[in-house]
């Protein structure tokens, strides 16, 4: 039997217990539905405030976190998100506006969304922005179903093949998959490039588009990008970038002026909106002008001009060719939108660059300090992420227990198994809001380990040894499928 | 740090950029301090008409005006849970895992499922992940899906976007046809038809109970999946016990800000025979090398990172710190809390159809049991008569003419525990005045 470190809100349920209580009701009272309509229990805990409040105090006890730590997972870019944008995303203007409101009464939050777009556009050399992208993964869908929309509208209808690199995220192919388009795999060169030969081979009339990250996800910008988009175009397919690793970009190099077709921003990376344990995203898209027309509606616009005295009135306005809605209202508003808004508005254009450049060099300098211990296997200037190998010649140690033993010496691992081009790959995005000694000490740590895994390696098979919890059982979770609790059967005699 | 990386200048790094788009001067506002950017912020926020201090709200339609107990922003706040990442490593994220397992647990328990996943983007896109989970439960061979025309009008849409790729047959969404109640559906199901899509309460807040419908597409082989409202299925029959196969919905209500449409959280239960064609994020229980009671995201071959073009979906995130909003707002209300909340709303809502079903030239559409939104007949275009009502600080409900041609006359009203004896009395005052 499991010892339990924290019984779950179920288990500290007790009968008549109650935290928040709401006032009498003063309105005359009516009946209830007909007995036939109503539920006949509702088996939900029961519990006083303190008990909830100290139920979630020690869960967030259980977790690392960026205010806790360096926490250098490739790829995710997660950077120190600033404390003044939980503030302004909580003022009582934006919190409590009703997404139905008459577009009068919230002339506040569509100022800041158009901004918001010109910005997003100014940033990356695009001809429109759609904000209603709930996440990454979204965007992608919103930007292949733009292209599917485009070609289409075209009568070009024996299009169906998308070229996708080997290091590319699985959310790119999945994003092709959900269309019904075939995947076509096209893979890197020794120094981390698409394949220029293999890449002209498979471009012809059949192609969609490309969906290439760059910097890829091997931290790499790719050394011949003008010819790639130019061999992509020439057959007349549409560029898509993956704006993962825009970070890397801000203030070096626009998208957009690349030749790019369609794009997708990653607020809760680039502009800091905190990952929430795994969301809310946001995931704005770009687009050139020959896919503008395609957004998704509505989008926000200039309904009347205004002059020196008056502000515009800003409205909805629905592009010609839209594809159609993504979601409900209009995007991660609150969430995400107020906070890169902020974010922004605190950085301007100067601040932008340092962003990027700062997170180069912060990768380029893990990058140099591990070379030598480590194996880079495409061993180049690396972007804002580089990836290593987690193996030893002569050592059964992995990547998984490298990664482990990081949280021995109290630092979250870095992504380990992606990309999938490198074995036992361990890919490593310190951001720019890391300091040099932070840095050091991750450096130091896993030279380190590098030698233990030598002269001790049960030290890593057997890590994480310092944490609350150690190596959890995966088989056992995905054999037995317990995917919920609930009161227990005899909870009503419990009093 | 230069040095150790051999180079000369910070713009070394960027040789491998073509040299004629490097350092682009960016056209943007200089940046400000941070006490400059909160007033700004602060005066953007001011600028616009909120519903808790500048108007009284009936508007709902999918998003819902209720109270928040204090204790759901505490935790929130936390910077262990919001500035963590997806589990990815469960030895340091327990936390994330346990709260995602519990507010997996809590929501099966409320819409009578065997089992939830993490959450989706919001409720419209977590339905049309229910009609992809039809579409690859029939493998593609069958390509029907009937909507009811009271599903909600943007949820609709998003089910349209969605599916562009998979050649879908649609029947039902006729927005003519708008009256219709679940009896003018079951005409349309056949053999070919994979999913029945309905409403609960339906977006005229209707309550309908689903039973029939769903015993007869289960005998044509469909599934149905029932939209449902949180607040609603406190107090009402679950549709679980209907017999539903997916229960969907937006748990905006629960503890969420209204926040100008989002983020919100789309909650996904099902039965546990589909678990393996359901999309998003899945915790599940297990142990630790030490014998600890633990969790990790399971079932992850579904997912994008490992099966890539064959996924069941290309999402990568859930609404992770909404869901634990969710899931500490019905632990801090609890059982009894909860129940109140459903019964204020139901009680006000009724009081406010019974008093506005008074006022001369307007009268209750449908005759139907519903909970807390209901069709408000009114003698001018429901334009019109929000206006008068906007300039008289209410928001007065949803236009429905916008959605449904045959409604022109016709608005949504929804009231919540937030709305007063007094608010409701304002509003029935200034109708019968116009």
């Amino acid at each position: 039997m499991a010892e339990i470190v924290e019984p779950t809100i179920f288990e500290l349920s007790s009968p008549g217990r109650r935290g928040v209580t709401m006032p009498a009701s003063d309105v005359p009272t009516v009946d209830l539905p007909p007995k036939h309509l109503l539920r006949s229990e509702l088996p939900l805990p029961e519990l006083a405030e303190v008990d909830v409040v100290r139920h979630y105090m020690k869960l967030s006890s259980f977790n690392y976190s960026v205010d806790s730590g360096f926490y250098p997972l490739g790829s995710c870019t997660m950077k120190y998100n600033p404390k003044i944008n939980e503030d302004t995303c909580r003022l009582p203007g934006f919190l409590f506006t009703h997404p139905l409101q008459p577009i009068e009464t919230v002339q506040g939050n569509l100022a800041l969304m158009y901004e918001m777009q010109e910005w997003l556009k100014e940033i990356s050399g695009f001809a429109g922005v759609t904000l209603q992208p709930a996440a990454g993964a979204h965007g992608e869908f919103t930007g292949v179903l733009m292209m599917a929309a485009y070609h289409k509208l075209r009568g070009d209808t024996k299009r169906t093949k998308m070229l996708i690199p080997d290091a590319a995220h699985g959310t790119n192919p999945a994003s092709v998959g959900m269309l019904g388009f075939t995947v076509v795999t096209i893979p890197s060169d020794s120094r981390g490039n698409v394949d220029l030969e293999k890449l002209k081979a498979a471009c012809d009339d059949t192609v969609v588009g490309m969906m290439l990250t760059n910097p890829n996800t091997l931290g790499m910008f790719d050394e011949h990008i003008e010819e790639v988009v130019k061999l992509v175009k020439d057959c007349g397919g549409l560029m898509y970038g993956d704006g993962a690793n825009l970070n890397a970009l801000l203030g070096i190099v626009r998208p957009g002026d690349l030749g790019f077709d369609v794009m997708h921003f990653n607020l809760h990376k680039t502009f800091a909106v905190p990952h929430g344990g795994g969301g809310p995203g946001s995931g704005p898209v770009g687009v050139s002008q020959r896919l503008a027309d395609f957004l998704p509606s509505p989008l926000v616009g200039i309904i009347e001009e205004g002059d020196d005295e008056t502000a515009p009135l800003y409205g909805f306005v629905t592009p010609k060719n839209s594809i159609g809605r993504m979601k409900a209202f209009h995007g991660h508003f609150g969430g995400g939108l107020v906070r890169s808004y902020t974010y922004i508005l605190m950085h301007g254009p100067d601040g932008l660059k340092d962003i990027a450049q700062y997170a180069v060099l912060n990768a380029n300098y893990l990058q140099a300090r591990l070379r030598g211990t480590y194996h880079i296997p495409y061993d180049r200037i690396c972007m804002h992420e580089f990836v290593m190998e987690g193996k030893f010649e002569g050592s059964d140690v992995r990547a998984l227990d490298i990664s482990k033993r990081l949280m021995d010496y109290n630092f979250h691992p870095p992504t380990n198994y992606f990309p999938l081009i490198v074995p036992e790959a361990l890919m490593i995005e310190p951001t720019e809001t890391e300091n040099k000694d932070t840095l050091d000490r991750f450096a130091d740590a896993l030279i380190k380990i590098a030698e233990e895994a030598k002269s001790q390696p049960d030290l890593l098979h057997n890590a994480p040894i310092t944490t609350k919890f150690g190596r959890m059982d995966e088989v056992k979770a995905a054999r037995e499928l317990v995917l919920c609790c609930w009161l227990p059967e005899n909870y009503e005699e419990m009093v | 740090m230069l040095k150790t990386v051999g180079v000369k200048t910070l713009d070394d790094l960027f040789d491998a950029i073509p040299k004629e788009h490097r350092f682009p001067e960016l056209d943007l506002p200089p940046a400000l301090t941070e006490m400059e950017a909160a007033a700004h912020l602060a005066d953007m926020a001011s600028s616009n008409e909120n519903v808790r201090q500048d108007l009284i709200s009936f508007l709902g339609a999918g998003a819902y005006n209720h109270y928040i107990p204090s204790v759901v922003d505490h935790m929130l706040r936390r910077g262990e849970f919001y500035t963590a990442y997806t589990p990815y490593q469960p030895e340091i994220s327990q936390g994330t895992l346990q709260a995602i397992f519990e507010y997996q647990s809590l929501m099966a328990s409320l819409t009578g499922m065997e089992v939830s996943n993490a959450s989706h983007y919001d409720g419209a896109t977590a339905t049309a992940e229910a009609v992809n989970l039809a579409f690859a439960q029939f493998r593609g061979k069958r390509k029907k899906i009937v909507m009811s025309p009271s599903v909600h009008p943007q949820y609709r849409e998003v089910i349209r976007t969605y599916s562009q790729g998979m050649g879908l047959e649609e029947a039902g969404d006729d927005a003519t046809n708008s009256g219709s109640g679940p009896e003018a559906l079951m005409s349309l199901v056949d053999d070919k038809t994979m999913m029945v899509v309905v409403q609960y309460p339906d977006f005229f807040g209707r309550v309908y109970d689903y039973a029939k419908l769903i015993e007869d597409a289960h005998a044509k082989g469909a599934l149905v999946c029932v939209v449902a409202n949180p607040t609603a299925l406190v107090m009402l029959k679950t549709p679980g016990e209907m017999g539903a196969d997916v229960v969907v919905g937006e748990a905006q209500p629960f503890g969420i800000p209204l926040w100008y449409g989002g983020p919100y959280l789309g909650f996904f239960t099902t039965k546990k025979s589909y678990v393996h064609k359901m999309a998003g994020r899945l915790v599940g229980e297990t142990v630790d090398a030490r014998g600890n009671r633990s969790y990790v995201l399971t079932l992850t071959a579904r997912e994008q990172h490992i099966k890539r073009e064959r996924a069941t979906s290309n999402i990568c995130t859930n609404q992770g710190l909404l869901a634990l909003a969710a899931s500490v707002y019905m632990s801090t209300l609890g059982k009894q809390g909860l129940q109140e909340v459903a019964n204020l709303c139901y009680q006000k809502a009724h009081y406010a159809a019974n008093e506005l079903a008074k006022v001369k030239g307007f009268s209750i559409k449908f005759d139907e049991p519903f909970f807390h939104e209901f069709v408000l007949q009114t003698p001018k275009p429901a334009g019109e008569v929000n206006q008068y009502l906007l300039d008289h600080g209410i928001l007065g409900g949803y236009d429905l003419g916008a959605d449904y041609p045959d409604m022109k006359n016709h608005l949504l009203v929804a009231v919540t525990e937030m709305n007063s004896k007094d608010e409701i009395d304002t509003l029935v005052e200034v109708l019968k005045e116009m």
